[in-house]
């Protein structure tokens, strides 16, 4: 790469900021004891600390997966915290009882709890380190009959629906970080879509890790009944500190017959500094599970956290359904990477389409993973994958592992991969029609990356453009 | 009995061949350690996953010593590809002069059977013999070396072509029942030598029996080597093979995987292109029915600048049969200017047939260019359809689409006598009619 292209600017990350509020912290450490302060100080019901019990003990005889195509130091799990709340929180009646300072922040953030998000028709649940601080234009979605709320206020209101759905994607036992999700989970939000209703608004989560040392371990369910449909966004940031932090999160998806649910991601964790200090580890189960001519679509923009390790999948159970992933995933500085999706085909006729686009930088890697598995009974199954990967500089990484796994001759799978390097002619033509280069690869990466930024709700697909502008600032070379 | 323990008897009673080297039962012996301390691989290991090896693991194949082979040169027409040719024949892993065919070689050029070389020429060979297949990690490799008898070595110096294809010939017949054979074949090629070889596998009946065969072959600066494996094993033996290929600069390497034989088939296909400018070019079919298991692996490395590699498999299966293709291409740091292409596809005929792919990129460096695709599916309705508005019967148009599948790979074969001899099997295979 030419030197031209080396010299343009790093941004600072925009989100380090530490916000300043009481919380209400447990001490560091992870045994039987810490599960059940959990569960007691959110007032849980006596089966869902059975349920965190059962996945704690199975979580104990588990090991952390190494076979992801990323490095990094072990992680102490007795030095992490596995509860911080902000003080202020409970109990919440309002947004006016809200600490000022957290509303602050998510001014900072561009989240408006308020006003703003009306106008824009997005409903936002915003979680703070580990606990929803805020649920707005909650009584729009009731009048559809729409429950979005955070996910302990559902175990509290709605234990049914939580009881029946909890786990049934993402069994506790699934892997090591969803059994370490399932026994420490603090909260998330909680979607209900009853049958028939198309959800007037774009439902939206902020999270934001705050705390030092502090894992985040947030769960979510979406649940759409029969005919429903949703579409729902979540988007992430966290303080520059110099220690790692741990983000395990789990998100299950629940798609009934005929309705459908988009979930769209905006991952912006503090990806550590140029050398590696710091940053989140990512390390996120996302599944959904499609019944009949249901239909689930994933878009991910990932340009944060030092290491992420994430596959939101799809179960295609019911026939004809229909499972998407769209995926942009940046790397820059010394980020890693290993993301991808798994598409299981079990229905007849069900369909998937893969998109993923990675793009590595500085000395970052990068590694698309996926599964495309089509069992024996999926008559008729289909699908596209297409996973492009553009290197940015020599010394970065990029990787792709796929897994295509057929039993069906009736299945048809195509998988299409290609690896480029940005092109200087490319970047030469814009500068001769007057842009700096800087814009040029911006151009030339928002082009390269188009197919997946036109899934994004619109004000978001600006959002990410611009995101994706930032992160890779000062990577080019 | 545990898998491995079979072997230790068998290791401890192997003799060392009559003048060889000293070296020689150091090696075997190292490598008989690490092969205990792997055993054999279990699916658990990544470059295992789709394939098992339990059936051989299982299964107390033992060194045998066959007796000499009563088979006529009129008994090996069906795999001689040309009769002029310079072909080393063995039956059941002992050489046969009788059946073999010795044709000029230009001067320099050594062909010899291992045993020979062992005996002749042990220093050329020290330095040679097990230097590009390890066996660190690779337990049926570190068995090889361990067992290896008898073989191939090959020297072509500086600047010498072979005009003629050499062929060898490994057969297995009845005697062959519950033997393991542990073949190996060396190649160096020198800068700006060329050769071209064809290794035959097959069998004179339905034998159980396990082939374990390694292959190290060097192609240096200049040099061009075309390797071309058949692979026509009894239906109930076991086949595993390795290549490791190391290429200079400039150099030309191309291979082709046939394998239409074997209950069980496993072909590691390994080059690292080290010099700039040099291309690698594999390509294989394997056409599978009943409950055969038919692998391919290859691991192109990058390690030079302005090397390109092209890969092209195609799998045909149809029964119950399960077919694997696991390629993976790595373009290291200073390899800029790569040019990486991969294709795999899979044609599945029956319900029951099961396809497993999985094409691996692994780039470091930017200024590459690599693609790889992979297909997996029945036969298109669309053609079908036009061939029968054409008047041809649904049967007869399968069998053409099928043919005309498999026509696209082999017609990359060079040596023209192998092309035909590969497109008559497969034709008649899938059309029952004859090729003429």
């Amino acid at each position: 790469m030419s030197s031209t292209i080396e010299s343009l600017v790093n941004k600072e990350y925009q989100y380090g900021f530490v916000t300043e509020v009481d919380t209400d912290t447990i001490p560091p450490g992870l045994t039987e004891e810490t599960v059940r302060l959990i569960s007691k100080k959110k007032e849980e019901p006596a089966w869902l600390l059975e349920w965190r019990l059962k996945a704690f003990r199975r979580w104990q005889t588990m090991t952390e997966p190494r076979w992801p195509n990323v490095t990094y130091e072990p992680i102490d799990y007795q030095a992490h915290t596995y509860y911080s709340a902000p003080k202020s929180v409970t109990p919440l009646q309002s947004l006016d009882e809200v600490d000022p300072e957290l509303l602050k922040t998510y001014e900072k953030l561009g989240i408006s709890l308020t006003e703003q998000k009306r106008l824009a028709g997005v409903a936002v649940d915003a979680i703070f380190d580990s606990v929803s601080v805020g649920t707005t234009m909650k009584s729009e979605l009731a009048k559809a009959g729409v429950i979005f709320c955070s996910f302990g206020e559902a175990v509290r209101e709605h234990p049914e629906l939580v009881q029946k759905y909890l786990g049934s994607v993402v069994p506790y036992s699934d892997n090591f970080f969803a059994a370490l999700n399932s026994a420490v989970f603090s909260d998330g939000s909680f979607v209900y879509v009853p049958k028939g209703v198309t959800c007037p608004l774009e439902l939206s989560t902020y999270f934001r890790i705050n705390a030092a040392n502090t894992g985040q371990f947030e769960r979510t369910l979406i649940v759409a009944d029969e005919g429903a449909s949703v579409s729902y966004l979540e988007g992430c940031t966290a303080p520059k500190r110099d220690e790692h932090q741990l983000h395990a999160a789990v998100v299950e998806i629940v798609a009934l017959d005929r309705s459908s649910v988009k979930y769209s991601t905006v991952q912006n964790w503090y990806a550590g500094d140029s050398e590696g200090k710091g940053g989140i580890y990512n390390f996120v189960t996302k599944r959904g599970k499609a019944f009949t001519d249901a239909k689930i679509s994933w878009t991910q923009v990932e340009t944060g956290s030092a290491i992420t390790w994430k596959y939101p999948s799809v179960i295609l159970q019911g026939d004809n359904s229909v499972g998407e992933f769209y995926s942009v995933a940046v790397v820059n500085g010394k980020q890693q990477a290993d993301t991808g999706t798994k598409m299981i085909h079990i229905g007849r006729n069900t369909r998937s389409t893969i998109i993923s686009k990675g793009i590595s930088a500085g000395q970052g890697q990068n590694s698309y993973r996926g599964q495309v598995k089509v069992l024996p009974k999926a008559e008729g199954a289909r699908n596209y994958t297409q996973c492009d990967s553009m290197l940015i500089g020599n010394r970065c990484g990029a990787h792709t592992f796929p897994y295509i796994e057929v039993a069906n001759n009736s299945a048809t799978l195509e998988h299409e991969a290609s690896t480029s390097k940005i092109g200087e002619d490319q970047i030469f033509y814009c500068k001769a029609r007057g842009l700096n280069t800087e814009h040029a690869i911006s151009l030339i990466v928002a082009g390269f990356c188009k197919e997946v930024f036109k899934e994004l709700p619109m004000e978001f697909a600006l959002e990410a453009q611009q995101l994706l502008g930032i992160s890779l600032e000062g990577s080019v070379g | 009995m545990t898998p491995t323990a079979t072997y230790s008897d068998q290791f401890a009673a192997l003799a060392t061949p009559a003048g060889a080297p000293a070296w020689l039962p150091a090696l075997r012996q190292q490598a008989f350690e690490r092969f205990t301390a792997l055993g054999f691989p279990t699916t658990r290991n990544e470059e295992w996953h789709f394939t098992s090896v339990a059936p051989i693991a299982e299964r107390p194949f033992k060194a045998i010593k066959p007796a000499a082979t009563t088979l006529t040169a009129s008994d090996l027409a069906p795999w001689i590809l040309d009769p002029s040719w310079h072909r080393l024949v063995f039956v059941n892993g002992r050489f046969e002069p009788g059946l073999s065919q010795f044709s000029e070689l230009p001067a320099e050029v050594e062909v010899a059977t291992l045993s020979d070389a062992l005996r002749e020429s042990p220093e050329w060979l020290s330095a040679h013999l097990g230097k590009l297949a390890a066996f660190d990690a690779a337990a049926f490799t570190a068995l090889n070396t361990a067992f290896m008898q008898d073989g191939v070595v090959i020297h072509v110096p500086k600047g010498e072509t072979v005009e003629l294809p050499l062929q060898i010939l490994c057969l297995a017949d009845a005697q062959a029942q519950g033997a393991a054979f542990h073949p190996r074949l060396l190649v160096v090629a020198e800068a700006q030598s060329q050769i071209s070889l064809i290794e035959t596998f097959a069998a004179m009946g339905g034998a159980e029996y396990l082939v374990n065969a390694v292959a190290e072959v060097t192609v240096a600066d200049g040099a061009r080597v075309d390797h071309y494996k058949v692979q026509q094993e009894s239906t109930d033996a076991y086949h595993v093979s390795t290549v490791q290929v190391t290429q200079g600069r400039d150099s030309i390497y191309h291979s082709f995987s046939f394998a239409a034989g074997a209950a069980l088939s496993r072909a590691n296909i390994y080059t690292k292109l080290l010099g700039t400018g040099g291309e690698a070019r594999l390509n294989g079919l394997y056409v599978l029915d009943g409950t055969q298991h038919a692998d391919h692996q290859t691991f192109v490395e990058h390690i030079a600048e302005a090397c390109a590699s092209r890969e092209l498999y195609k799998g045909i299966l149809d029964g119950s049969s399960h077919g694997v293709f696991n390629g993976k291409v790595y373009v290291d740091p200073e390899a800029q200017k790569t040019d990486g292409k991969q294709t795999n596809k899979a044609l599945l005929l029956s319900e029951q047939a099961r396809v497993d792919t999985k094409p691996q990129l692994e780039i470091f460096a930017d200024d590459v260019k690599c693609t790889h695709g992979a297909t997996v599916g029945r036969l298109d309705e669309l053609p079908l359809f036009y061939l029968k508005s054409r008047g041809i019967g649904a049967e007869s148009a399968k069998a053409l689409l099928t043919y005309a599948f498999a026509a696209e790979v082999l017609e990359t074969i060079e040596n023209d006598p192998l092309r035909l001899a590969l497109e008559r099997a497969v034709f008649e295979r899938f059309t029952h009619a004859s090729f003429e």
